[in-house]
């Protein structure tokens, strides 16, 4: 059996070692697709910020960024347009919206009840008055990317599966850092607790995060 | 002090106004049209509710530079004689109690039937559950819509 044992492992070891040429070779021929589709890009896309996911991969800084960036996904400022339902949520404590706003097909509002027939393209000056951003809206029906009542875990794994996260590549949730709407949670309004970190430390924690991985937290 | 132009009710109103001023007080002090009520102040209650493009947006915090080059629609637009199929059916039913909120429950309601002409019960509260009425004319309103869908059935065009 040992001899058989032996013979399989040096089965192992050669297939490996002819593997290892084939590996490499593919590994070139990835590198030079890559460098020739990106010479037709039309964009300025951050093309080196991606590469960089590929060598700089470490699950424990990338776990450990994550911790802020769940701190601030799950503060109202964020997850009061991400809820588990189909209202959204609204204040601190995170309650139900006043008057049960449904999301609607789009994320928009439905029928008398649309979001812009409330919220303006800025803030309403005043305490108790709608926020405002041209974009307001709630996810879409089809793609509602809940933050409420997920765990780290759960939260970590949805934001990377484009399935889930919107379509967004790591181009585009690099980018989604700066979208307006995530802006607009600094700017909440008169009597609104901002995120518990500022934006430039959100968006450090947020790349940090992509680059070393993305990984998951374990819970 | 701006000069700015609002269409109102497709007649075009030269006025003086801040660009911020809320669109109810143009409404209501400029252009002298005082059917649009003001409640709250704040979009929490839809008294002041009026259609801009179409869309029931609540004029007490929309900004009048908002509606420039817009088509703004109040009570006193819907109709000439009181004779859009909503109005019928709340004078029909006699849905108001004290009728202060009464003009933004209706444009409320209008714009729910241009997008759902048939609506159940739940598409009424949906659609409804941010127009406050504080004499709790609520089944009256239901019950309102429903007829004007009914009526809207029967004299839409064939075809």
């Amino acid at each position: 059996m040992k001899q058989n044992n032996k013979a399989g492992k040096g089965k192992l070891f050669s297939v490996q070692a002819a593997a290892a040429p084939a590996a490499a070779f593919l590994t070139i021929l990835i590198f030079i697709v890559s460098v020739g589709a990106s010479a037709f890009r039309k964009d300025d896309a951050p093309v080196k910020e991606i590469r960089l996911i590929a060598i700089n991969r470490d699950s424990v800084e990338s776990v450990k960024a994550f911790e802020t960036v769940y701190k601030v996904l799950m503060s109202p400022r964020c997850m009061n347009c991400h809820p588990a339902g189909d209202i959204p949520l609204q204040g601190d404590d995170s309650h139900l919206h006043a008057m049960a706003p449904k999301r609607g097909v789009e994320g928009k509002g439905v029928y008398a009840m649309k979001c812009s027939n409330c919220h303006q393209d800025t803030n309403t000056p005043g305490l108790h008055t709608p926020p405002g951003n041209p974009e307001w809206h709630l996810p879409p029906a089809a793609m509602k990317m809940v933050f409420q009542g997920k765990s780290p875990h759960e939260l970590a794994r949805q934001l990377i599966d484009k399935k889930q996260n919107g379509n967004k590549d790591i181009k585009k949730l690099i980018e989604h850092a700066d979208d307006g709407l995530v802006l607009a949670g600094w700017n909440p309004g008169e009597g609104r607790t901002l995120p518990p970190v500022s934006h430039a430390d959100f968006k450090k924690a947020w790349l940090t995060w992509i680059k070393k991985g993305a990984y998951a937290p374990k819970k | 002090m701006t000069k700015i132009t609002l269409n109102i009710n497709k007649k075009e109103y030269p006025l003086e106004a801040d660009p911020q001023m809320p669109l109810l007080w143009a409404i209501r002090d400029l252009a002298g049209l005082k059917g649009t009520k003001y409640g709250c102040g704040v979009a929490q209650c839809g008294a002041c509710v009026v259609h801009l493009n179409g869309e029931a947006v609540r004029s007490c915090v929309t900004k009048v530079s908002r509606a420039v080059g817009k088509q703004v629609v109040t009570i006193e637009g819907l109709s000439e004689t009181n004779s859009h199929p909503v109005q019928k059916a709340w004078q029909d039913i006699d849905v108001p109690q004290c009728g202060y909120c009464h003009s933004g429950q209706i444009m409320s309601a209008v714009v729910l039937l241009r997008e759902k002409p048939d609506p159940t019960d739940q598409d009424i509260d949906d659609a409804m559950a941010g127009n406050i009425c504080r004499c709790g004319t609520y089944l009256r309103i239901r019950a309102a819509i429903h007829l004007a869908a009914e009526t809207q059935k029967k004299t839409a065009p064939q075809g």
